[in-house]
């Protein structure tokens, strides 16, 4: 498990976790907290945020000199291993263990662990991905994946936890500046020939941009007119302030959604939408299953689902989209991409069906890669080593992280009006080492307050070991505390994720100290 | 697969060596009444109200059907009249100090045992028992814990142990004294009770139940399965509805990816579909004030602003943001609106946040 605190952030694979532990499987969690898996793992890699290549590497290093790798699977199917071992050479795990900042008989423990479980499967969410290096760490966890052997097969493979209920779906469909329906490159001429056949219209080539470059774009006046569906970047982007500026800067804002969101209220116009119990359709999870959501009650108001209100729009603007029910757009979706060209409503009764589902009588593909990879052999990397953007300095001493708790979810729009999961975990708590509250004078309860470079909040401390001294961590889900305020917004190049996961900050005590200074029981796991 | 086969009330059946009795008599639609036993836990036997009649060979006596395995030749019968007996008396002493209110329904919650004492006719006639005990636990935001409707079934201490791996609740106590309780007798909210509400979905009385703040208790009209608007999981979940409200969301033992489990997003986290904060109008906003709009007039005005951007400024002046939350064909929708209506590329969703 690596940058994954599964048991809160996907319970329900936390529970088949635990299970599988208490059936003798071997736990490595790689995170800079100790989360209840890491309490319950048999190696605990407490890395330094952002360490994670040289832990890695470090891995990779042991796994090829102790000669541990998979020969047969390497020489077979993979290409470019005489890059990676290059590379990791020169992470041996004295070095690797320094700079992750964790002791080397844990990193040479976790590596012969990994590579004597057959089958092991690999883990990851945000954690991972969230940092200027995501896609690289990525590409570390593919490796250590190829060099064992561990893909293609029942209990393995490189598995990213996917964090919303169709953020899967959502980039299946398209919703991607990069790419068409089914990953299909924009692009490529082929495939906008036949998307401009299926929906009577040239189409753009030129890829577009990602939301966080969307942000810049508004404050620089490229972009002029904004329309969100169903997102809160007032809360969810990095460096909040920023983000506020850039929006408030658009010339036109529309914001659909259920609530007056943070984001919703600098819009010019608002659209009422549904909630998933008012609407039919289909979501995709983390295992690439399609399933069907149904209408169960009738709609609040005048609030519409997404889809008529945009095929509504569409009409307006001359082009219209018509439908008479969503098994006929899923149809459209099925005609035009591969993956799902074997998809309809009628399948989806019961288990649903997890793509590649290329034909109208497969029965979906639960395991990908069993028998080859889309380009042939998959390709090993090697990758060096990059730091943070932001490093801990002297005025900027200590290194904050972001997450989610179990109890709230993302911007809070939901789980904050459902009042018994709000009363599970009212306010934001930052976690501070004992040292570190000790050193401040800072008690559980106490208010403190977190400045980074682009902006400040207070909020109420939690001393806990669950971080290490030197770390502190925010959930992002408040409004009031809002991590995002601290965060850093610089992207890793290639994924344009932010580096949500490093920014330095410095803790302070507030003046008038200990103002909402009810003493919650630290209720750690 | 060794295969065993067995007479059930006069009624062959096949099926693999290791199959319970109850499960062979599912198999044959034949039902034995339960109380102790849920499909989704390992059986216990404790409740006795599953026992039935085998003989095989010389081996001639009353087990429970959920524990005890088929043996091949086997025969099983399940409602002679001493088994009805003995059902009923290991009911009445169960109603004895059941909460009157549950038994006779106006608790507006399932129950298993009323349902089982009305098909036997069983009342409080024979026994009677203290029926208030316990104080009711409301420690717990999301749940109550009313240990006068408990009897004792074992699924919650199981399933909190052997489904959520997390060991909360136990039987403390000996004797009439037993009880369902977390260890050293903790108020629920002072243990690391995860309230995933697991207990809750295996309890056969309602003695574990949500609070559901929002609502007097109410029969729902509808079950409706879905799947879960939180995280990537994709628990699937039955909706249960009255009118226009949600009541409350409970397990859908066949949903693939979480075969009954749900934490406490899943099954708590409803209430906002009927939040009064919903937006249930278009707004416009003229001179930094918010007003309500038709739809009619929304969607020109949203229509027309966007086309004179386009106009003035190409379509790379106009970006959509798409939603993680919406549909696949919503998702479709909307791309293909970016794409082929506006005519640009901008179009993303918060996968990288
Ligand atoms: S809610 Fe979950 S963790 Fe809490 S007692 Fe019930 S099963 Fe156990
Ligand atoms: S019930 Fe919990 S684990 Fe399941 S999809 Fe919902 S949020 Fe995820
Ligand atoms: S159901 Fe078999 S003993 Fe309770």
């Amino acid at each position: 498990m690596v940058g994954s605190n599964t048991t809160e952030q996907h319970p329900i694979i936390g529970i088949e976790m635990k299970k599988a532990l208490r059936a003798g499987a071997a736990l490595i969690v790689a995170d800079p907290r100790r989360t209840e898996l890491a309490c319950l793992a048999h190696f605990h890699l407490a890395l330094r945020p952002g360490t994670d290549i040289a832990l890695l590497n470090g891995m990779a290093h042991v796994i090829l000199a102790e000669g541990l790798w998979d020969r047969e699977f390497v020489e077979a199917r993979t290409e470019g291993f005489e890059e990676v071992k290059a590379t990791v050479e020169a992470y041996p795990p004295a070095l690797a263990a320094e700079i992750a900042g964790v002791p080397v008989e844990s990193l040479v423990g976790a590596a012969r662990a990994y590579a004597a479980a057959k089958p092991a499967a690999i883990f990851y969410t945000m954690g991972l991905t969230q940092h200027v290096t995501g896609h690289l760490n990525v590409l570390c966890l593919a490796n250590l994946a190829m060099l064992t052997g561990n893909l293609g097969k029942p209990g393995a493979g490189v598995n990213p936890l996917r964090g919303q209920n169709n953020v899967q779906g959502a980039s299946d469909m398209g919703a991607l500046p990069n790419v068409l329906p089914g990953y299909q490159q924009v692009n490529d001429p082929e495939t906008r020939k036949k998307f401009e056949a299926a929906w009577g219209v040239p189409l753009p080539e030129a890829p577009g941009i990602t939301v966080m470059e969307m942000v810049d774009a508004i404050a620089s006046g490229r972009v002029r007119g904004l329309y969100v569906i169903g997102e809160n970047p007032m809360l969810t982007d990095p460096d909040l302030c920023h983000t506020r500026e850039a929006l408030a800067r658009a010339e036109f804002l529309v914001v659909q959604d259920l609530f007056m969101t943070e984001t919703a209220a600098l819009a010019h116009v608002v659209l009422p939408a549904v909630s998933f119990a008012e609407k039919d359709g289909t979501f995709t999870n983390t295992e690439r299953r399609i399933q069907r959501i149904r209408r169960a009650i009738p709609r609040k108001g005048a609030a519409r689902p997404d889809g008529e209100i945009i095929c509504d729009l569409a009409a307006r603007l001359g082009h219209p989209m018509v439908y008479r029910s969503q098994a006929e757009v899923m149809d459209e979706i099925a005609r035009l991409t591969p993956s799902y060209r074997g998809v309809s409503y009628a399948r989806l009764e019961g288990e649903g069906l997890q793509w590649p589902c290329p034909t109208p009588d497969h029965p979906g593909t639960p395991i990908l890669h069993v028998t080859g990879f889309p380009r042939g052999r998959a390709r090993l990397h090697g990758v060096n080593y990059i730091p943070p953007d932001e490093r801990p300095d002297a005025e900027f001493p200590m290194v904050l992280t972001t997450g989610r708790v179990l109890h709230q979810y993302h911007s809070r729009t939901m789980t904050g009006r459902s009042p018994g999961l709000d009363a599970l975990r009212p306010e934001p708590e930052v976690e501070i080492n004992p040292q570190d509250a000790e050193r401040l004078g800072i008690r559980s309860g106490d208010r403190v307050r977190l400045v980074s470079r682009r902006g400040m909040v207070e909020v109420n401390a939690s001393v806990t070991e669950r971080v290490a001294p030197g770390l502190v961590f925010l959930p992002f889900h408040y409004a009031e505390g809002a991590a995002n305020l601290l965060t850093n917004p610089a992207l890793d190049p290639v994924a344009r994720i932010p580096e949500l996961k490093v920014c330095a900050v410095r803790l302070e005590v507030p003046a008038r100290s200990g103002r909402s200074g009810l003493a919650r029981r630290d209720r750690g796991l | 697969m060794a295969l065993c086969s067995v007479f059930i009330d006069g009624k062959a059946a096949l099926v693999p060596t290791g199959t319970t009795i109850l499960q062979a008599a599912g198999a044959v639609s034949i039902s034995i009444p339960t109380l102790c036993h849920h499909p989704n836990l390992p059986p216990i036997g404790v409740c006795r109200l599953c026992v039935v009649d085998v003989e095989v060979g010389d081996f001639h006596k009353q087990v429970a059907a959920c524990h005890a395995e088929v043996q091949d030749g086997m025969t099983v019968r399940t409602a002679t009249p001493e088994l009805e007996r003995a059902r009923r008396f290991a009911l009445e002493l169960q109603v004895a100090d059941h909460p009157s209110e549950c038994l006779d329904g106006e608790t507006g919650e399932p129950c298993e045992l009323r349902e089982l004492a009305r098909r036997y006719g069983v009342t409080k006639q024979r026994f009677v028992g203290d029926e208030a005990r316990y104080p009711l636990d409301e420690s717990s935001p999301v749940m109550t814990i009313d240990l006068n409707r408990c009897i004792l079934c074992r699924r919650c201490t199981r399933a909190c142990s052997l489904v959520q791996g997390q060991d909360i609740l136990w039987i403390m106590g000996r004797g009439d004294e037993s009880r369902v309780s977390p260890a050293l007798s903790l108020p629920l909210r002072d243990t690391a009770c995860v309230s995933c509400g697991q207990c809750l979905a295996h309890c056969p009385t309602g003695a574990i139940r949500d609070k559901r703040p929002l609502r007097p208790p109410v029969r729902p009209e509808a079950v409706v399965t879905s799947v879960c608007p939180y995280c990537g999981c994709g628990c699937q979940l039955d909706l249960n509805v009255s009118g226009e409200q949600i009541l409350r969301v409970t397990s859908n033992f066949d949903g693939p990816a979480n075969r009954g489990s749900l934490c406490a997003k899943g099954r708590f986290g409803y209430h906002f579909v009927d939040s009064p904060d919903r937006l249930t109008r278009p707004r416009i906003r003229r001179d930094g004030r918010w007003e309500e709009a038709s739809w009619d007039e929304a969607l020109d005005l949203v229509a027309t602003r966007l086309r004179e951007i386009r106009e003035r400024q190409g379509p790379d002046a106009l970006a959509v943001l798409s939603s993680a939350k919406a549909t696949n064909e919503e998702n479709y929708l909307i791309q293909k609106f970016a794409r082929a209506v506006l005519g640009t590329n901008n179009v993303d969703h918060c996968a990288r946040l």
